[in-house]
């Protein structure tokens, strides 16, 4: 819902607080995870995830969430998909190139980290999205590599994103994911 | 080392030592020399003789020349094409990549094969929307944005591997650059975004076309107060309108382009709006000239290439130190 998008920015603050308590609880929790497994647990929380995230942000559910990092503007409602925006086509009044009606998701971005703590986090560079973890949970993604910093997996790839985008890994460590995939969260795109 | 079979292809040779690529363009900012470079008109044919004809009137004045990607979604000669039959004619060019209609495996094979061509300066864009083009109804890829797509050719170049991890035997050479629009909305983080393009790789900038004095100079004033001149050789983007009614028709129907009402009123009483406009892109080019900070001219003639050359003459702006 566009509205309650709008909303949510305008309370970037308020969401930022609650996404910490959200994340300490999910880190908290992943040896509970883990010993349900978290490939069981794929499924349910990603249907929570996305229910809830659909309605505050229009949540596409790419699967590497970076609201922390974009104002609480999700980027994915961007219509060139930008992870590191505005771009240069911006129409006066702050309304989008490909969509006159919507107003840039970008500037509502800058608009919303301005309000909150980790307003810096919009300064760095955020990597390309992996298109294979659509639809997955970007909560267990992060709690995962959070709780498990140091469990590095063999896949080369991977190695190397994380070390083009280090402090992108560091601040939104599900957009440059190291740890071990379940397999129900990823798939072909 | 021997030369290869084909016209003109030498040997992959590795860059000066303090130089990302040692091309042309980068060694006249390195150097402290206010620089120009041109936007080539990118023909609609397979004949490599309209590419050296629309090359011609840009080559005598530029330090290189800028090869566009299917600029505003339509359909053109490809940029890689025609870099590629410039540089072994001898000429200096940029490649210019959008992340519009490539993914990121057409993109990072496109980077080897340009280098390989001799190209040696790559610009990275994000690209217009595909419905301003000629063909609205084609999938908007954007699998990079501008900034993944610098950082990727950085780690290729820097770190020698693909962003698979796979290993590159020999990196790609190239001085990299990326665009700027001080003139358009959110005005007061374009600076910022600026910073982050750096950060993510960038040499050098081309600005979008300037037509607002006032808006870059403020630009310019944060660019220096966050140090970022001394960080990136800034290009201001400058071009002649041919008349008020092309202003109009830029202004609604390109997207990223400020024009303000006063540049169109000049241009709307002159008797004479084309020389008018010309005049104005002169104007222009010695005030910017002026700003510290700046590193040198960007001009993009669409449809008046013919012009580039006098416009430059003219103004003066070529050759000499930059200010700041």
């Amino acid at each position: 819902m566009y509205r309650l998008r709008l909303l949510a920015v305008r309370h970037a603050r308020g969401l930022e607080w609650l996404y910490q308590r959200l994340e300490r609880t999910m880190i908290r929790l992943d040896p509970l995870f883990a010993r349900i497994g978290y490939d069981r647990m794929e499924r349910p929380v990603a249907f929570v995830e996305r229910a809830a995230k659909s309605l505050l942000f229009d949540c596409k559910m790419c699967g590497q969430c970076v609201l922390s990092s974009t104002g609480m503007s999700c980027p994915m409602n961007c219509p060139k998909e930008l992870r590191n925006g505005p771009c240069g086509g911006v129409r006066e009044g702050g309304f989008c190139e490909v969509k006159p009606d919507m107003r840039c998701v970008w500037i509502l971005a800058w608009d919303g980290a301005g309000r909150m703590r980790g307003d810096d986090r919009i300064r760095e560079v955020l990597p390309p999205v992996d298109h294979r973890l659509k639809g997955s949970s970007a909560w267990l993604r992060i709690s995962r590599e959070k709780a498990g910093a140091l469990r590095q997996c063999q896949d080369a790839g991977r190695t190397t994103l994380a070390h083009a985008f280090p402090k992108a890994r560091e601040i939104e460590p599900a957009t440059a994911p190291l740890a071990d995939e379940p397999q129900r969260a990823t798939h072909a795109p | 080392m021997s030369e290869l079979p084909g016209d003109h292809i030498r040997p992959y040779e590795e860059p000066p030592p303090g130089m990302s690529s040692g091309s042309r363009l980068e060694r006249a900012l390195r150097a402290g020399k206010f620089a120009v470079t041109a936007e080539l008109n990118p023909p609609d044919s397979a004949d490599p003789g309209d590419v050296f004809e629309a090359a011609r009137p840009l080559s005598e004045v530029c330090d290189a020349i800028n090869a566009t990607d299917a600029s505003g979604a339509n359909c053109h000669m490809s940029s890689i094409g025609i870099c590629a039959l410039l540089t072994r004619a001898g000429y200096g060019t940029i490649y210019q990549i959008s992340c519009r209609d490539r993914n990121r495996i057409a993109i990072q094979g496109d980077v080897l094969g340009a280098a390989a061509m001799g190209v040696r300066n790559v610009l990275c864009l994000t690209g217009d929307g595909t419905g301003v083009g000629d063909q609205p109804g084609a999938k908007p890829v954007f699998d990079f944005d501008s900034l993944t797509l610098l950082r990727t050719i950085r780690t290729m170049r820097d770190d020698g591997v693909f962003l698979s991890g796979r290993p590159i035997t020999r990196r790609p050479h190239m001085f990299l650059g990326a665009a700027e629009n001080p003139c358009v909305p959110p005005y007061e983080l374009r600076a910022d975004r600026l910073a982050k393009k750096i950060d993510a790789g960038a040499e050098f900038i081309q600005t979008n076309y300037i037509f607002d004095l006032p808006r870059f100079e403020r630009f310019m004033a944060r660019v220096r107060d966050l140090g970022l001149d001394q960080r990136v050789y800034i290009l201001a983007g400058v071009g002649p309108l041919a008349s008020a009614k092309a202003a109009r028709w830029m202004r609604a129907h390109v997207p990223g382009i400020h024009i303000p009402n006063e540049v169109i009123d000049r241009l709307d009483r002159a008797s004479r709006p084309a020389e008018e406009g010309t005049t104005l892109c002169i104007e222009l080019m010695q005030r910017i000239r002026e700003i510290p900070g700046v590193a040198g001219i960007h001009v993009m003639a669409y449809r008046r290439e013919h012009q580039v050359s006098e416009i430059v003459l003219r103004s003066g702006v070529r050759g000499g130190g930059r200010i700041g």
